[in-house]
């Protein structure tokens, strides 16, 4: 694994080059690594993957933790690993899990994915501070264990816990930092704690990471989580974001050019729509013709109508949540290089501004239509 | 008619056809998979274009209900709202009243059924059937009949067959777009010969473009099932194609095809599939079971799928009826298989090399030579020999 900073913007946020030996070509940061499911991505067919931005979409997070069913490490090693298991030669699963650390060892060798992270001891944030100390604690000890148990296999991401104590995830910045890890892996977010608290814990971290290394942020999905992430200095996301919105039947749509303001066709309707994304299981899709979003090149609309999605999910189609999954993954994926597109053009922060602008925007205009 | 059916090549009573319609020159004999809501369940159009698939099969009485018919026909017909360029065919949604509701009832007049959606008193009549197929806009659309089980006996089999006999004129008085749509006539007649000859004889009467054989897969025995199938294609018309309808097994279809029918349907490959059951030339493999956890071998080795190229019988074991990619992948394997089966019935009667892939087909399947005697009995009729791969019964128990 190679990974190098191209670019900065804003002070902290930066874009980088991440070079992997199963990807074709080198991936970009800040990078969405895609949820998987027993390590496909849910309900995309894999012959439909290649439709998807590349190599954007190879990066791909594998959970050891479905593995621990179903199919042992031994008949994983059989088959020649993840990219042999999952037919994906040119994808690049990245693993972690809760397991005791040799066993977690042992099915990571089985694996054989390209990065993998130490084992950590997540807790949320209204846990004491005893009970955060001792996670900190316990995090570094398995990430030494993790380290003595193998050195073969991947690029080893040590993890950084610390919940809401900036001085506790300080304290365990330094120590995973101080250790030989080829990246970070930064846990205990999204558990509680809110999105003020959140950048204050973020930049304690990042300050006292390497510069040189990628540092993954596991827990922070949505786009406005994202930027704040971003914002920080973390290049790489992991995000089951995408999966919750398609199984509630919600499609992305908010621009991908995020300077543009987005004033016109804002539309109503009943159920939990913003202006990032709708509901295709509101009736006023039933007749809808278009594609989700316009211009978009995604195979959902390239080939499907909203009011065929909304009769998909009426009658509980799994197609529903193919079409959905595949438009939703591109969409995120695009979001991503608009973000890069703005660090590498130096408007980071303007672009920041821009998006959570437009939602606001949104926001007034559909509390103002409430009170009417 | 909106259709054109070409025989292209023969081996006595197998045919292999070219058959027009006004979405897609098809094959056949053909399969085509079931998708019921307007989906086949678990695959994207593109799959099932890059699978081979030909026809495909929606349920009038799914459609009508969600999203409606006069939705689709708003949306500019079936194909378009499903995005599929290749043909479509819709059933009568007679057989799904009487199948799913407990409290249908026939009467002349049509199908009195209770509505799933407020539980009121509905019936759908022959006109009504065509109307709402009209507004689908399939290519080739079936007439309402009188479906009866087949281990039914006695009159009502008589009166089922006398009343599809008189509802075909009520649905060809009511198609409105026969330059566009074709109607399909259906013969019923149970299990008796003299029945099912006297529906032939009606339908062909009236000139349809194409007939189907209704009321088997009900529970018949195989040897009831082969020989109306037998008696049906001798007495249609050469040049018109026929449709078997619910079947089904690879076994039935190559057994059928060999009797001279050129088109099935069946819900079996997609379903089994969603329980973990996949399709092999050996006949089936339970993906479920545990001597898969550590099987390193694609489901078939001789196949030339997607799912075959890049996945073991071990990865599939662990996402089998607990993830949707379980499913979908498995569904994408059987369908591919159900279709190749369609593409090596086609192109072994073109070739003249029919009675080979006979006998292959069944020599996989039962090795030890235990071919069904049905099997062996229809294969004589259609003029097949399968000696080479067919223990005889005399001796069939001794090698057990």
């Amino acid at each position: 694994m190679k990974f190098a900073v191209k670019a900065w913007s804003s002070g902290r946020a930066r874009a980088g080059v991440l070079q992997l030996g199963s990807c074709p070509s080198p991936i970009e940061t800040p990078a969405l690594l895609l949820s998987t499911r027993k390590g496909l991505p849910p309900f995309i067919p894999p012959d439909l993957l290649p439709s998807l931005p590349s190599p954007d979409s190879h990066l791909l997070h594998v959970s050891s933790l479905h593995f621990l069913e179903g199919i042992s490490p031994q008949t994983i090693s059989d088959i020649g690993g993840l990219h042999k298991m999952l037919g994906l030669p040119g994808h690049t699963p990245c693993g972690r899990s809760l397991v005791k650390p040799v066993e977690y060892v042992e099915l990571i060798s089985s694996l054989r994915p390209n990065i993998w992270a130490s084992l950590a001891d997540e807790v949320p944030a209204w846990v004491s501070d005893k009970r955060n100390k001792t996670s900190v604690d316990r995090t570094i000890r398995w990430l030494d264990e993790c380290i003595q148990l193998n050195r073969a296999v991947g690029s080893v991401f040590g993890s950084v816990v610390g919940g809401s104590s900036v001085q506790e995830r300080e304290r365990c910045a330094q120590e995973v930092a101080s250790r030989s890890v080829s990246g970070y892996w930064i846990g205990g977010f999204g558990l509680g704690e809110s999105m003020d608290e959140r950048p204050a814990l973020l930049n304690a971290v990042t300050d006292i990471l390497e510069e040189e290394k990628p540092r993954l942020v596991s827990g922070l999905g949505l786009p406005e989580e994202v930027l704040q992430g971003v914002s920080a200095g973390i290049d790489i996301f992991d995000s089951t974001y995408i999966y919750h919105l398609t199984l509630g039947g919600f499609a992305l749509t908010f621009p991908l050019d995020g300077v543009e303001t987005y004033v016109s066709a804002f539309q109503l309707t009943n159920i939990g729509s913003d202006q990032t994304k709708i509901n295709l299981r509101a009736t006023i899709y039933r007749k809808d013709t278009s594609p989700i979003v316009e211009n978009c090149n995604c195979y959902t609309c390239q080939n499907h109508t909203k009011a065929y999605i909304n009769h998909l999910l009426n009658v509980h189609e799994m197609l529903a949540q193919i079409l959905l999954e595949i438009h939703n993954t591109h969409h995120y994926l695009g979001f991503f290089r608009s973000v890069r597109e703005a660090i590498k053009s130096g408007n980071f922060e303007q672009f920041r501004l821009k998006f959570s602008g437009s939602k606001r925007y949104h926001l007034a205009s559909e509390a103002a239509v409430a009170c009417m | 008619m909106a259709l054109r059916f070409e025989v292209l090549g023969r081996f006595n009573r197998a045919r292999a056809a070219q058959l027009t319609l006004p979405h897609f020159v098809c094959q056949t004999p053909l399969f085509m998979p079931v998708g019921t809501q307007g989906t086949i369940k678990g695959l994207a159009t593109d799959q099932l274009e890059e699978i081979g698939c030909q026809i495909i099969l929606g349920n009038t009485y799914h459609l009508a209900l969600r999203p409606t018919s006069e939705l689709i026909d708003e949306m500019g017909g079936i194909h378009k709202f499903m995005n599929w360029p290749r043909a479509m065919l819709t059933d009568s949604g007679g057989f799904q009243m009487v199948s799913l509701l407990h409290l249908a009832d026939i009467t002349e007049k049509g199908v009195t059924f209770q509505s799933p959606v407020d539980g009121k008193p509905m019936l759908l009549t022959p006109e009504e059937s065509i109307q709402i197929q009209n507004r689908i806009g399939a290519d080739i659309i079936m007439a309402l009949d009188d479906v009866v089980k087949t281990t039914i006996t006695g009159p009502r089999i008589e009166e089922a067959m006398y009343r599809t006999l008189r509802w075909i004129d009520r649905c060809i008085a009511a198609h409105q777009r026969p330059s566009e749509q074709n109607l399909f006539g259906i013969v019923q007649g149970g299990l008796d010969p003299v029945l099912r000859d006297i529906c032939v004889r009606g339908l062909v009467e009236r000139n349809l473009p194409g007939y189907a054989i209704g009321g088997l897969s009900g529970g018949e025995s195989k040897d009831s099932f082969w020989r109306v199938v037998a008696q049906c294609t001798a007495a249609l018309p050469e040049d018109k194609p026929r449709y078997v309808m619910g079947v089904g097994y690879p076994l039935d279809i190559v057994v059928c095809s060999a009797l001279g029918a050129d088109m099935y349907d069946c819900v079996y490959p997609t379903r089994t599939a969603r329980f973990g059951t996949a399709l092999i030339p050996e006949g089936v493999l339970k993906l479920k079971h545990k001597a898969m956890a550590e099987d390193t071998r694609p489901i078939d080795p001789t196949c030339a799928c997607m799912v075959c190229k890049n996945y073991t019988r071990a990865y599939i074991h662990c996402l089998v009826t607990k993830d949707a990619m379980g499913s979908q992948l498995l569904s994408y394997h059987n369908l591919y298989y159900m279709l190749k089966l369609s593409r090596d019935l086609h192109s072994s009667i073109i070739q003249g090399t029919f009675p080979e892939f006979v006998c292959n087909f069944l020599h996989t399947m039962f090795p030890k030579g235990d071919v069904p005697e049905w099997v062996c009995n229809a294969m004589e009729v259609a003029g097949i020999d399968i000696s080479s791969c067919c223990t005889p019964f005399s001796s069939s128990q001794d090698l057990d």
